[in-house]
């Protein structure tokens, strides 16, 4: 463990009412690991899929030239992982490996980054629940869960199991399955935000023209920080540099958000979403009926990282609601 | 020495994003802003396993500056070169069009749906160009020359801006006569030395005759086109089914990942960009 990269919930800062703000960075001691975190601001899909990554060099000379790609990485360990940040990487998984063209950049990291999950008492605006990611059966190496003097371990993979070997641990008893059935207990029943998405999907089409999306589109300003800081959101964009000399080139994949302005523009300058309420409607389309069109599960996780993020106050149970008319007016 | 055995899929998994380097090997004006550019695969084992199906575009990469979406304009058969008719309108393209004969490009795909040619065997074939739209319908209509005792008849309609923007319209005539296809023209604005028609391409319906029940429709143009040719087919009876568009989006990847070129609830790059009429009508703003 001491040889690789370990990423774990750090304080980096606090908000202007005191409470801290947690991201999952690099971790160089123990002491450094906050276990009781909250919610960090941005999401560890960003280890998978980072704001900026170069997919391909190239070696120009006055005959051509040639490209070297490069994605091998470190292995690397994620502890903290919450079930809902699991999730998320599970429906990653579906665009990035199981798709027609698989991501080899994704790939070579998710194969090479140990997950170790943590369970959390849920907040007050986490509706995981209702988007049914709370729990996690797969997709990690280990996931704890906090029974009071232990932890209750879910292993997943023979990595996750050689790792626990070298800690101090002992055998699930009659007790301990007792006291974590409890604490799942409570978990559940701590969940205060609930979202009804089960007639989203088709609320999606019937409500396409409503007035919902103009009413929130116009707070909307197109800054994309919910696309940032969201654990499912992949769209791209790819720029190419050149650099000084003229014998290097970079090109280079950069994540983008499809709520700004110019993320349908083609050559020559026709947009395909030019408004702002266009644009937001089409990430509450792919998010609640595209993908699951797709994959028979919404890419919205319930974590509400978007709802903090966003400067103009949209939340998404808020729009859902909306859109659902149950929020009163 | 023997290769390694390729346990990880390494050589699958790059493929599509390491693509082919090409040269170009002729880049051909055709009018003031649109030139063809014959692109031949460098690696002669790479160029013979290439295939494609008429509709399917190609990502077109210069390193350092970019990469564009391009479909191809070339016969499925031809295994010397790919043709891409390409439009002056942005900066890859801008610099596309200052390259010579002989310069280096990447190419990776090909990319998307076809238009259905096998399920057209036996029928009429109706091709509606507008613009540059004619750059990706030359596929099957080379395919359907190849192929020209499976289909019926073939009715070519293009529609230009103006006389000068015709693209190959240098080709026709060897269309209409040893192809053995019947192709009208039409205008929007003219002098007096134009001889042919003016109007928009929905006037040539009054020209033809169409069999709703005996023909394919594939169409290819700007977005306001798609609307008034496909609702104009539709009245005449023409099952949705059976009239293909091909769309354009802006895309980054060609792989379904980037989500650029989403169109209601599908990527353009992979369930299009050739979709049947009745999958478009039926997609949110898609034209």
């Amino acid at each position: 463990m001491e040889n690789n990269e370990v990423i774990g919930p750090k304080s980096r800062d606090r908000d202007t009412k005191g409470a801290k703000i947690y991201r999952f960075l690099k971790l160089n001691s123990f002491d450094e690991l906050e276990m009781d975190y909250t919610r960090s601001y941005s999401s560890p899909k960003n280890y998978f899929l980072p704001f900026k990554e170069d997919l391909a060099t190239y070696d120009l000379r006055d005959t051509g030239w040639e490209q070297e790609i490069r994605y091998t990485i470190h292995p690397r360990i994620i502890v903290g992982m919450r079930a809902c940040d699991i999730n998320a990487l599970l429906k990653l998984d579906q665009v990035m490996l199981k798709s027609q063209y698989p991501n080899p950049y994704y790939s070579a990291r998710r194969r090479n980054t140990v997950i170790i999950g943590l369970d959390h008492e849920p907040l007050e605006d986490c509706f995981c629940r209702s988007m049914n990611t709370d729990t996690a059966f797969h997709g990690f190496d280990l996931f704890m869960t906090d029974i009071g003097e232990k932890y209750f371990v879910a292993i997943n993979s023979d990595t996750g199991y050689m790792i626990l070997n070298r800690f101090d641990s002992c055998e699930v008893g009659e007790e301990d399955q007792l006291l974590y059935k409890e604490v799942r207990g409570r978990i559940e029943s701590k969940f205060k935000t609930q979202v009804d998405i089960t007639i989203v999907p088709e609320l999606m089409d019937l409500e396409f023209e409503s007035d919902v999306w103009k009413r929130w589109g116009d707070k909307c300003l197109s800054c994309g920080s919910c696309a940032m800081v969201c654990p499912t959101c992949y769209c791209y964009g790819i720029e190419e540099d050149i650099d000084l000399n003229f014998d290097k080139a970079t090109k280079r994949r950069f994540l983008y958000s499809c709520n700004l302005l110019d993320f349908a523009t083609v050559a020559g300058g026709h947009n395909f979403r030019p408004e702002a309420h266009i644009r937001l409607k089409y990430r509450y389309y792919h998010q609640f009926r595209g993908f699951v069109e797709a994959f028979n599960q919404s890419l919205c996780v319930g974590c509400n990282r978007c709802g903090k993020a966003c400067l103009a106050g949209i939340s998404p149970k808020a729009v859902i609601d909306d859109l659902i008319g149950t929020e009163k007016r | 020495m023997s290769k390694p055995p390729d346990f990880n899929r390494q050589t699958i998994l790059m493929q599509s994003e390491r693509g082919f380097k090409s040269e170009i090997i002729a880049a051909i004006p055709l009018t003031a802003k649109e030139k063809l550019f014959h692109i031949r695969i460098c690696d002669p084992c790479e160029r013979e396993n290439f295939t494609f199906l008429p509709g399917q575009f190609i990502m077109i990469e210069l390193p350092g500056c970019g990469e564009i979406p391009i479909s191809i304009s070339s016969s499925t058969s031809n295994k010397e070169f790919l043709a891409l008719c390409i439009r002056n309108v942005g900066k890859v393209t801008g610099m596309l069009h200052r390259l010579k004969a002989g310069a280096i490009v990447g190419i990776r795909g090909p990319f998307g749906t076809h238009f259905p040619m096998e399920k057209m065997t036996g029928y009429n074939v109706l091709l509606m160009a507008g613009g540059l739209g004619i750059a990706p319908l030359r596929a099957p209509i080379y395919w359907a020359n190849n192929h020209r005792s499976d289909y019926k008849d073939i009715i070519i309609l293009y529609g230009a801006k103006e006389p000068e923007q015709i693209l190959f319209g240098y080709q026709f005539e060897e269309w209409r006569t040893i192809y053995n296809l019947n192709i009208l023209t039409i205008v929007q604005k003219a002098d007096k030395r134009w001889p042919g028609r003016k109007g928009i391409i929905t006037d040539l319906f009054g020209d033809i005759h169409i069999e709703p029940d005996n023909t394919f429709a594939i169409v290819c143009g700007p977005p306001v086109m798609f609307k008034f040719v496909c609702a104009h087919l539709s009245t005449l009876g023409l099952p949705r089914q059976r009239m293909f568009v091909s769309l354009e989006r802006r895309m980054h990847c060609g792989m379904g990942k980037c989500c650029r070129c989403n169109v209601g609830s599908t990527f353009t790059c992979l369930d299009g960009p050739v979709f049947d009429y009745w999958t478009v009508m039926n997609l949110k703003e898609a034209i």
